[in-house]
């Protein structure tokens, strides 16, 4: 008999962190102020995918980004940390679409799991940019694959396709659930340690594929990029703050918040 | 026109966002011109519906389907009073379930969606107010359909009050079971242990600016010299550099101490669901934009490394060097 292989494929998504100060231009941070990086969630995915195709024989670890050739330094860092191979897809017509939402991700990647046919599905809880926090789920519906939210432990039985998981829900209460494959798990931080990536595993990424789709080739047409929803502004929301600030060198604010806390009571000495 | 509403339970109890999302619900039929419905679905939907019947609400649908939450059930059945009921604009709950089948619920019945919603204005195109980068920005996004679907953000809307007079009815839905692939098969609690964050009177909390785990030893010096407890943020948890009964937000402890000390914490809005009640709160953090400034009562810019050590000093500690 053939021995089962498994396809893991893992959504991986660059975002951008903004620095403490910072100016808006348009619909968006200025770049200048902008920084880039794995999205912390997903660092969680690739890292519970490459656990388990090291756990065994014939796991293919296979990672999708939706993103311009900026990304490929953050797709060659999930190579590096063991993921097998990398499909980047982007177009002329995302970069102009403005928002990507949920249903155009979903749309996007569906084709990818078209054309892979994985038997799990990997992605983060939410991206740490714009946080819509919907994209697996709704690419799960797309696809028709079963999936679970807010994954924080994964024990993946291959032979039967099937993912018991816990689920964190609020208020330190977990849902222990069954979930039949194929299925998308999106994953939250803390359900492992994401690993470093290792020089060798740098040098090894290098020569790892990175395929890059247009929507042609993904047999779609720029009208995927067609959305109800449009970002419209994006301001510094007018602070709430009436915090007292103490201000002064370390000492001195040391010093004021020292005497605060004695003459609320709630230290002695 | 009708909105419709889906409220959400567990393990016997209403939770407060079912509250919440009646009055974002009255707001979104107020200008809608709409009646307020809302779904019940599995638990004891009667004894639900009843402390749902709050001012505002015009109809109650219930579903009576399982005992807990199972989002092939929700899906099915939402999807199913969507189509009964055409609703101009279906809302539901950003929590972990709401997103365990909110975009499932959107995707079956080809609606937008939009998350998280902190606001919304529904007077002409609707208009969603959203944080992004982490609650530095605000955005607006249009949406510019006949029917939508939206998760509001819990705790932004005030719980309903009152007594209102809605009809109240089962609706009927045959759920296809081979559908049903996931099975909920229990609950665990988690985070108890050796001590319990929310007895603390003061709190010294740490989050992700203390950078290194060998770092820790600072803020556990700083929290001793106070003779506070010491909490944290998520990433401290995660990385597992304290364990996960220290974690206060969403997913950890709901704390309310005399003060708390947020160190290095940018203050997420799942960080905030869980100290937004302390008496005084205290920011010590280097970016005078972090959202945690706008709730807390004092505040040093400055980075903790350096106020950290004179604070331990001025209680007659030591600072570890
Ligand atoms: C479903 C879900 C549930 C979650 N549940 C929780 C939860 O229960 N609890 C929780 O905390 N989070 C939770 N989170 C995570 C949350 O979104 C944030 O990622 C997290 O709270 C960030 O922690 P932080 O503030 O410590 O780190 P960051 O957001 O990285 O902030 C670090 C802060 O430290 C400051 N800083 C850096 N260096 C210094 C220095 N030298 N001196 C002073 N300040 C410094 C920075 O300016 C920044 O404000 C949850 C997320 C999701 C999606």
């Amino acid at each position: 008999m053939e021995p089962m292989s498994t396809k893991i494929l893992v959504t991986v998504k660059e975002v951008a962190e903004v620095d403490d100060e910072f100016e808006i231009s348009g619909l968006d941070v200025d770049d200048r102020y902008l920084e880039y990086d794995l999205n912390e969630w997903d660092d969680y995915a690739v890292e519970e995918a490459v656990q388990l195709s090291e756990a065994s024989d014939d796991v293919e670890v296979v990672t999708v980004t939706l993103g311009p050739e900026r990304s490929e330094e953050t797709i060659r860092m999930a190579l590096a940390k063991g993921a097998d191979r990398a499909v980047r897809v982007w177009d002329d017509a995302l970069a102009n679409a403005g928002l990507l939402d949920a249903t155009t991700k979903a749309d996007l990647l569906a084709a990818v799991v078209e054309a892979e046919e994985p038997d799990l599905v990997l992605t983060g809880v939410q991206a740490a940019d714009d946080s819509f926090g919907a994209t697996g789920v709704a690419l799960a519906e797309r696809v028709g694959f079963e999936w679970a939210a807010v994954v924080n432990d994964l024990d993946y039985d291959a032979d039967a396709n099937v993912s018991s998981v816990r689920r964190e829900l609020e208020g330190g209460v977990e849902e222990l659930t069954d979930v039949e494959g194929p299925a998308v798990l999106t994953i939250q931080t803390g359900i492992n340690e994401p690993r470093y990536a290792s020089l060798r595993g740098i040098r090894q990424a290098q020569r790892k594929p990175l395929d890059v789709h247009t929507l042609d080739d993904l047999g779609l047409d720029a009208s995927v990029a067609d959305s109800p929803v449009t970002l419209t502004s994006m301001y510094e929301p007018e602070s709430e703050s009436d915090a007292v600030v103490w201000e002064g060198s370390p000492d001195e604010t040391a010093d004021e918040l020292a005497t605060f806390l004695r003459e609320q009571g709630v230290v002695e000495g | 026109m009708t909105v419709l509403a889906v409220t959400e339970h567990r393990r016997g109890k209403l939770r407060t966002p079912s509250f919440e999302i009646i009055t974002a619900g009255r707001d979104l039929a107020d200008a809608l011109d709409a009646e307020l419905h809302l779904a019940v679905i599995g638990g004891d939907v009667n004894g639900f519906a009843d402390r749902l019947n709050r001012d505002g609400v015009d109809a109650i649908h219930t579903v009576a389907e399982g005992e807990e939450f199972n989002h092939d059930v929700y899906t099915q059945a939402i999807t199913a009073m969507a189509e009964a009921h055409d609703p101009d604009a279906l809302l539901m709950p950003n929590t972990v379930n709401g997103l365990d089948y909110a975009p499932a619920v959107a995707g079956a019945l080809d609606l937008p969606l939009v998350t998280d919603a902190v606001d919304f204005d529904a007077e002409g195109t609707l208009e969603v107010t959203r944080e992004q980068y982490g609650g530095k920005v605000e955005t607006t996004v249009d949406v510019e359909a006949d029917a939508f679907a939206l998760t509001i953000r819990p705790a932004e809307w005030p719980v309903a009050e009152g007594t209102g007079d809605a009809e109240i009815a089962p609706f009927d839905v045959t759920i296809d079971e081979s559908a049903v692939r996931s099975s909920v098969e229990g609950f665990e609690e988690v985070g108890s242990g050796d001590v319990d964050i929310t007895e603390a009177d003061v709190l010294v909390s740490v989050g992700r600016g203390i950078e290194e785990e060998e770092n820790l030893p600072l803020v556990e010096g700083l929290a001793d010299a106070l003779g506070a407890t010491l909490s944290s943020s998520r990433p401290i948890v995660d990385n597992g550099w304290l364990a996960k009964n220290r974690q206060v937000g969403q997913s950890g402890k709901v704390v309310t101490p005399d003060v708390y000390i947020a160190v290095g914490i940018s203050g997420a809005v799942q960080h905030v669901a869980g100290m937004k009640g302390s008496d005084t709160i205290i920011a010590i953090n280097t970016d005078p934009n972090a959202p945690i400034m706008d709730i807390a009562d004092y505040a040093i810019v400055d980075d903790l490394f350096d106020v950290v050590p004179e604070l331990i000093k001025q209680f007659g500690g030591q600072a570890p060097s």
